[in-house]
């Protein structure tokens, strides 16, 4: 028999499956482990060919739910979240997490209904334009046409959202689409001639940055999110260890490099260090591993690393450059480019006045606040889960006060143990994506920080965790207002609260109650002791209100429109 | 400083709104946009020419439409040795009496004249933009009714070596 004939063969064995079928094989092949979604008019086929598929399917009780546990589950699974909503609402119901997913990076595959094609443009019941809507705030995003090219499109949707930079992709599929009948073939190979992302790095720009370090007195590492997509936390501890320079964070970026190594100076930017903040003002060599130089880490440009070179190693070509002028660009996966600098095995420059500098630094401006045991201060309640739980949790948040004293005072010493809404700052964020991280790790402890006013945004979603029975353990930094909108107001706006007061929350006890789940409230610091105990004790989900002291401040702080080394609140 | 960039793109549903959509997004300017089908199938060309501030924003540009996966191929060809052609029809209010001098006016241009009616003509000129802002400028005294521009299209030449006498080149 020809190898003609072979092919042929095969070919005809194939049946024709449903585009519904495809969807549920496609999401096997790649092995998908658990989708998000909310079933609706249009993907009603989807959704009868999921009932005995086998596919693990977690309803959420809103779609922003769905795309946030998305987002949170790929965070720690270190594989991309994938998401059904149905045409018109469920899609826009999607478009928060979308957005927050693009900016951040994090891998997602989407699947929106749509209405059947020869309807599209009539305003059908439940029609969106969701692939233009949603244009800017994917990485890619398709509308199915043929169903022939359903199995190619899927197996795209995968490979781009996975390299290069990771990100969120949409496939937009008509219903008329997801009934009518192809063969399936899932085994082409992809092929994209516009997407050719550079994984290793140029070997001279590599050289530059060796003689650079060797040159420098004062080097920094500035490391970000990207370090944690590439998987390259073992590197960039070798290779500060190596190169003895200390590293810095962004807030996406903590658990990249040991909290409590002596190289590290803490996170960087507008309620970053004192030290981490002003080592970025001073320096004159500035590593940038995978971070975007976003304003909340800058500060003002004009002040931002001004006496140093920039060496800046990313995936994406186009942040390099952005926003701050860069000398050594290196274009590359930061596992591979750190993995080339630490086998170049550079010669360090001498840095020993440097260190010394920044060690008086970490000594006489650490990050303080001041205790107050008949209340529950905010820094102090972190110190306390920190302790509690070894620095071993995966801890979520939403955005705002909570978020920054989190970010500060939980020491992460591991990577993907932090999840939190970083370049779009959402609120409503943080307790979806501890159910998606909570599945991702089914052992792991997962805390997820919110505020008092941000979980209201999202907490139907407690209906899931009861449902799964996670033992998520919901801890709400209650001040009774929106904390961070209410120190803006007290700095910048003389004390005007517009709107940001809420004296009158829920009982978020009775609330938990209401949803099957453990409630406990604490007032002072020897309740929230016992509280958190007997929370952790447990192997339920449990929710902790916890009443803070309602007008504490983030500090320190960089000032809007103010350079790093302008920070205020250093010192009590 | 006024850029001119083309790119081939992928011939889908929707690319230009991709390509328009990422302009209006980072608050880039386009002066014109011209698409059109290349020698090969299911691919097309375009070329923007934008106003942007400096160098860096110009970079950005080619960067961030790079990053779009339905992009082939970007080039920022503003410095390279380039043909750039644009097509303008303009409607001259002209009458009988006129048509001659209008025709010897036209005609150093390589401009026609593709539609004659008793109050107005209309003319045709291609050429590099500046040429085509000449020839309006020479034809304003006598009442321009309407214009309608193609916006420039463009390749790099063959030839790369004589760039700054080819760029200067007015009338060919």
């Amino acid at each position: 028999m020809t190898t003609n004939m072979k092919v042929e063969e095969k070919r005809l064995q194939k049946t024709k499956i449903s585009g519904a079928s495809m969807l549920i094989e496609a999401l096997k092949a790649e092995k998908v482990e658990v989708i998000f979604g909310y079933p609706g008019g249009a993907v009603l086929p989807i959704y009868d060919k999921l009932y005995d598929s086998g596919v693990f399917h977690v309803l959420t009780r809103h779609e922003q739910g769905a795309i946030h546990a998305a987002e949170g589950y790929a965070r720690i699974a270190g594989k991309p979240g994938v998401v059904i909503a149905t045409s018109g609402p469920g899609a826009t119901n999607i478009v928060t997490g979308l957005t927050d997913a693009m900016i951040d990076s994090i891998p997602l595959v989407v699947f929106t209904g749509q209405v059947a094609s020869h309807v599209i443009g009539s305003d059908a019941f439940q029609e969106a334009d969701v692939v233009g809507i949603t244009m800017p705030i994917t990485k890619h995003n398709y509308q199915v046409r043929d169903i022939n090219e359903l199995p190619k499109i899927i197996k795209e949707a995968f490979h781009i959202a996975t390299t290069g930079r990771p990100g969120p992709v949409l496939i937009d599929i008509p219903k008329d689409i997801t009934v009518c009948e192809a063969e399936f073939d899932y085994e082409q190979e992809v092929k994209l001639p516009g997407y050719q992302p550079t994984i290793r790095p140029n070997h001279l720009q590599i050289r530059k940055l060796v003689e650079a370090v060797s040159q420098a007195k004062k080097p920094v590492i500035l490391a970000g999110a990207g370090v944690l997509h590439a998987n390259a936390a073992d590197e960039l501890k070798q290779y500060a260890e190596q190169q003895h320079i200390p590293v810095i964070h962004t807030l996406l970026g903590l658990g990249g490099f040991p909290a409590d190594h002596p190289l590290f100076l803490g996170m960087a930017g507008m309620h970053g260090t004192y030290t981490a903040n002003m080592a970025l003002y001073e320096c004159d060599l500035l590593i940038n591993i995978g971070a975007r130089f976003d304003d909340r880490v800058t500060g003002n440009l004009k002040y931002f690393a001004p006496k140093a070179t920039v060496a800046h190693i990313d995936i994406d070509p186009a942040e390099i450059g952005k926003n701050v002028p860069t000398q050594i660009p290196v274009v590359g996966d930061a596992k591979e480019a750190l993995k080339e600098l630490i086998h170049q095995e550079g010669r360090p420059g001498d840095t020993a006045a440097w260190h010394e500098q920044l060690k008086k630094w970490k000594q006489e401006y650490p990050l303080v606040y001041k205790n107050d045991t008949s209340t529950i201060k905010p820094q102090k309640l972190i110190e306390l889960l920190y302790e509690l739980t070894g620095g071993e949790a995966i801890v979520t948040t939403d955005v705002g006060q909570h978020q920054m004293w989190a970010a500060q005072y939980y020491k992460f010493t591991k990577p993907h143990r932090w999840v939190t809404s970083g370049g779009l700052g959402t609120m409503g964020f943080g307790l979806p994506a501890a159910i998606g991280a909570q599945l991702a790790e089914p052992k792991a402890t997962v805390v997820s920080i919110v505020g008092d006013a941000g979980f209201q945004m999202t907490l139907q979603e407690l209906s899931v965790i009861h449902e799964l029975n996670l033992p998520i353990k919901v801890v709400i930094v209650n001040n009774q207002s929106l904390g961070m909108v209410r120190q803006w107001q007290e700095l910048f706006y003389e004390k005007r609260y517009s709107h940001s007061l809420i004296p009158n929350q829920p009982d978020f006890i009775k609330l938990a109650e209401a949803y099957n789940i453990k409630g406990f409230r604490a007032k002072n610091e020897e309740e929230a002791v016992r509280v958190l105990k007997e929370a952790f004790s447990t192997n339920e989900p449990v929710l902790l209100d916890f009443h803070v002291t309602a007008d504490e401040n983030v500090y320190p702080m960089v000032a809007p429109g103010k350079g790093l080394h302008e920070m205020v609140g250093v010192k009590l | 400083m006024k850029r001119i960039i083309t790119m081939t793109v992928n011939n889908r549903p929707g690319v230009l709104n991709r390509i328009t959509g990422l302009f209006t997004k980072r608050h880039y300017n386009i002066e014109s946009i011209t698409v059109g089908h290349t020698e090969t199938e299911g691919v097309s060309r375009m070329t923007f020419v934008i106003n942007v501030e400096d160098e860096r924003t110009a970079e950005q540009i080619t960067k961030q439409l790079n990053k779009q996966i339905d992009v082939l191929k970007v080039t920022d060809i503003t410095d390279q040795a380039i043909v750039a052609r644009e097509l303008a029809l303009i409607k001259v209010a002209v009458n009988p009496n006129l048509r001659n001098e209008v025709y010897t006016l036209i005609e150093p241009f390589r401009a026609s004249i593709v539609d004659v009616s008793r109050e107005s003509l209309v003319v045709q000129v291609t050429g590099e933009s500046d040429k085509v802002e000449a020839l309006i400028d020479l034809l304003r005294p006598y009442g321009i009714k309407e214009i309608a521009r193609t916006g420039t299209t463009a390749f790099t030449r063959g030839s790369q070596k004589s760039a700054a006498s080819n760029k200067t080149a007015f009338i060919i």
